[in-house]
């Protein structure tokens, strides 16, 4: 493992430049990321470590255009997310993002399919062509047989793979999880990196994860941002050989 | 999103709290229901009067008198238009003639009310007689047993149920029995004839009453039919008639008509029959006015209901206004309930919206979908609720049917829904429903997706 400090990788995908995110809390502003400035190369799997408060789930949000930096800029692809407007956001979300939550957050009514088939109903893609992508996405995931299933029906790690496959339907070019293994015991926890390290190889995807487990991300991840109190502290960069 | 999956998604949102959601829907149902039933009642009553007065023939319809100023004791406030001085025209057969060729009339006739005796089975009964012209048809009648005349010349006679029953308890059973009907003919007697009668006491008699006579004569009527009501009855101020022929039939019999010992006194015994009244019939109510100028010109007095139609709309047109503000009323309440409905949806829904706005979904899709659901609410409400009030008018008439059937009186349709009302309810309740959705759906789709996420 090599400590180095902040590097701008080959393509920047994500420029992230003295961004703050400030909370107001009755009388108390509460700055959630502070100044803080990073990249992310087209390509790569990065992991945000950081105890609880540290403000990487913020940070996530800011990438992932869920929320607006208090100041600051975030260009993606060159575009400035912090000037966007609210539907040129929800574009971004629906065309260049795909997210996984560490609770899952499929939609208990819909079943499995259909929870999938979500992000291009709000696409507007044809039918014939959803159903296509829906299966592509669940084999993806080895989920086609709990298809039909409703998200109460199926276990932990397949409602996380099927929260998977909703993310990828889309053919997003960045995937943002945020702490996808929090709510799964450890064996499970690694299945679900081990298919995002799979889809990533395969499909050349940038990602960006957020955990508090330093052990996966070293072992899944290119390189590590390192966040406490809203700052970048430290980042590293893992070499090849680190990915089991 | 499009219209198609934004429907889905609505209707499954509304399939899972379905008991909520059908309670919300059901509220919005009786809120329209009210608003039906009280505006089919409007509708219906309006109905009802108008058609009882197109029965009557009273809007289409001119009154001509002569212009004498010939009032009864109780004379009223003065005449607006004083019979000018000089011979007013006499209302003869020359004047109807003239009235028959006036542009868009369509029929002439004489009010032929008479005084009569009718012999039946050996007994006599004294009623009224009234000649009902061509122009009137069987749907004039109101619950007409037996048949309506066979032509206009036919010797028979049409009963009104009262009169019926004096004759007999069992009406039904009078249809084609005879009847005789005893009257006063007048005849107009020339001084010529007068001395060719040799009778010297009837000669006499004739002399002293200085030109026509009085005798009595009969003639045998078959009774076709009999009817529930007179529908003129009281125009004219003649009273209804008990008794109905058919115009040309009362017409030939020449019975002497209140009018006649009037004229005698005015003109002397100029020897032409004069009518008291003509009625002229007109095509349609809009030419009421032009025709009665036409009439009033050739130095006659009229009188229409046209006036008294106008008043009548004005009235039922206030009617409705209040029965539907009234019918509002229940709606407002029911959109009070959608409003708490979809308010607890977002409480509920929180982390869904958050989940939809992370997939891309913008603020529109998320506010077009609680409109969905809330003109979805009012949609089905809108078709129960006229479906409900339809039934509840239903009730109504049935209700008051049997009342009047209790007392003996024909049954009426008082509550009808058309389909413009109904269709009006049906976007009214989703109109409603839709604004009721403004003030959640608006909070629904500014929900910050982040805080949404959060919420368990």
């Amino acid at each position: 493992m090599v400590t180095t400090p902040a590097m701008p990788p080959t393509s920047t995908l994500i420029q992230v430049d003295h961004v703050s995110r400030d909370y107001r809390l009755g009388d108390t502003l509460i700055r959630a990321v502070n100044d803080l400035s990073l990249q992310v190369a087209a390509g790569e799997f990065l992991a945000l470590l950081g105890s609880s408060g540290s403000g990487k789930s913020t940070l996530l949000n800011l990438l992932a255009g869920l929320d607006r930096p208090s100041s600051g800029a975030i260009h993606v692809r060159g575009q400035n997310l912090a000037a966007l407007d609210s539907p040129g956001l929800a574009r971004y979300r629906r065309e260049t993002v795909g997210m996984v939550f560490q609770s899952f957050n499929l939609l208990p009514r819909m079943t499995l399919e259909e929870n999938v088939e979500l992000p291009l109903r709000l696409a507007e893609v044809d039918r014939p062509e959803r159903s296509r992508r829906v299966a592509q996405a669940l084999d993806r995931v080895r989920l086609s047989p709990r298809a039909k299933h409703r998200p109460s029906e199926l276990s932990g790690g397949e409602q996380q793979r099927g929260a998977l496959a909703r993310a990828l339907v889309n053919q997003p070019s960045i995937l943002f999880a945020d702490e996808p293994t929090g709510n799964l015991d450890s064996a499970t926890g690694e299945q679900i990196l081990l298919l995002l390290r799979e889809i990533q190889d395969t499909l050349g995807m940038t990602m960006v994860m957020v955990t508090h487990e330093r052990p996966l991300a070293e072992r899944f991840a290119n390189r590590i941002a390192m966040l406490s109190d809203g700052r970048l502290i430290d980042q590293i960069a893992l070499p090849a050989g680190a990915r089991a | 999103m499009k219209p198609r999956d934004l429907a889905d998604l609505a209707v499954r949102n509304l399939r899972e709290a379905i008991l909520r959601n059908s309670l919300t829907t059901l509220g919005v149902a009786v809120g329209v229901a009210s608003l039906v039933a009280m505006l089919s009642l409007g509708v219906g009553l309006q109905a009802l009067a108008s058609q009882r007065l197109a029965k009557s023939g009273l809007f289409d319809a001119v009154f001509v008198t002569s212009r004498r100023d010939f009032r009864g004791p109780g004379d009223g406030p003065p005449r607006k238009n004083p019979a000018p001085h000089g011979n007013p025209k006499p209302l003869d057969e020359d004047a109807r003639q003239q009235f028959a060729k006036l542009p868009n009339v369509v029929d002439v006739y004489p009010q032929i009310r008479f005084f009569t005796d009718i012999r039946y089975n050996g007994n006599s009964y004294s009623t009224n007689v009234l000649g009902v012209p061509e122009s009137r048809t069987a749907s004039a009648f109101e619950g007409l047993t037996g048949k309506y005349f066979s032509s206009p010349t036919a010797d028979e006679a049409i009963l009104q149920t009262e009169f019926a029953k004096e004759l007999s308890p069992q009406t039904a059973s009078l249809i084609g029995q005879e009847l005789v009907l005893r009257y006063a003919q007048r005849r107009t007697a020339s001084p010529d004839e007068i001395s060719k009668e040799q009778d010297i006491d009837k000669q006499l008699d004739e002399m002293m009453s200085g030109g026509i006579s009085i005798v009595s004569r009969e003639k045998k009527l078959r009774i076709a039919g009999i009817v529930d009501s007179d529908p003129s009855a009281g125009i004219g101020g003649f009273g209804g008639g008990r008794v109905f022929l058919p115009l040309r039939i009362a017409e030939q019999l020449h019975a002497a008509q209140p009018n006649d010992v009037q004229d005698f006194v005015r003109g002397g015994g100029s020897g032409k029959p004069t009518y008291a009244a003509l009625t002229v019939r007109v095509k349609s109510p809009k030419e009421v006015t032009q025709v009665e100028d036409a009439i009033k010109s050739q130095g006659f007095s009229t009188f229409s209901l046209l006036d008294a139609s106008k008043s009548l709309r004005l009235i039922f047109t206030v009617f409705d206004l209040f029965l539907g503000l009234f019918g509002s009323l229940a709606l407002t309440v029911a959109s009070l309930g959608i409003i708490n409905t979809l308010v607890m949806a977002i409480l509920e829904r929180r982390r869904e919206i958050g989940v939809l706005k992370a997939l891309g979904a913008t603020d529109g899709d998320v506010r077009s979908l609680f409109f969905a659901e809330a003109g979805a609410m009012g949609f089905v409400g809108g078709i129960l609720g006229v479906t409900l009030g339809w039934l509840i008018g239903q009730a109504l008439t049935w209700g008051t049917t049997i009342y009047l059937r209790r007392q003996d009186l024909p049954g009426v349709k008082i509550s009808y829904v058309p389909w413009w009302l109904a269709l009006s309810a049906i976007a009214f309740a989703v109109a409603v429903s839709l604004i009721a959705g403004l003030y959640p759906a608006g909070r629904a789709a500014k929900l910050n997706p982040v805080e949404a996420l959060r919420y368990e």
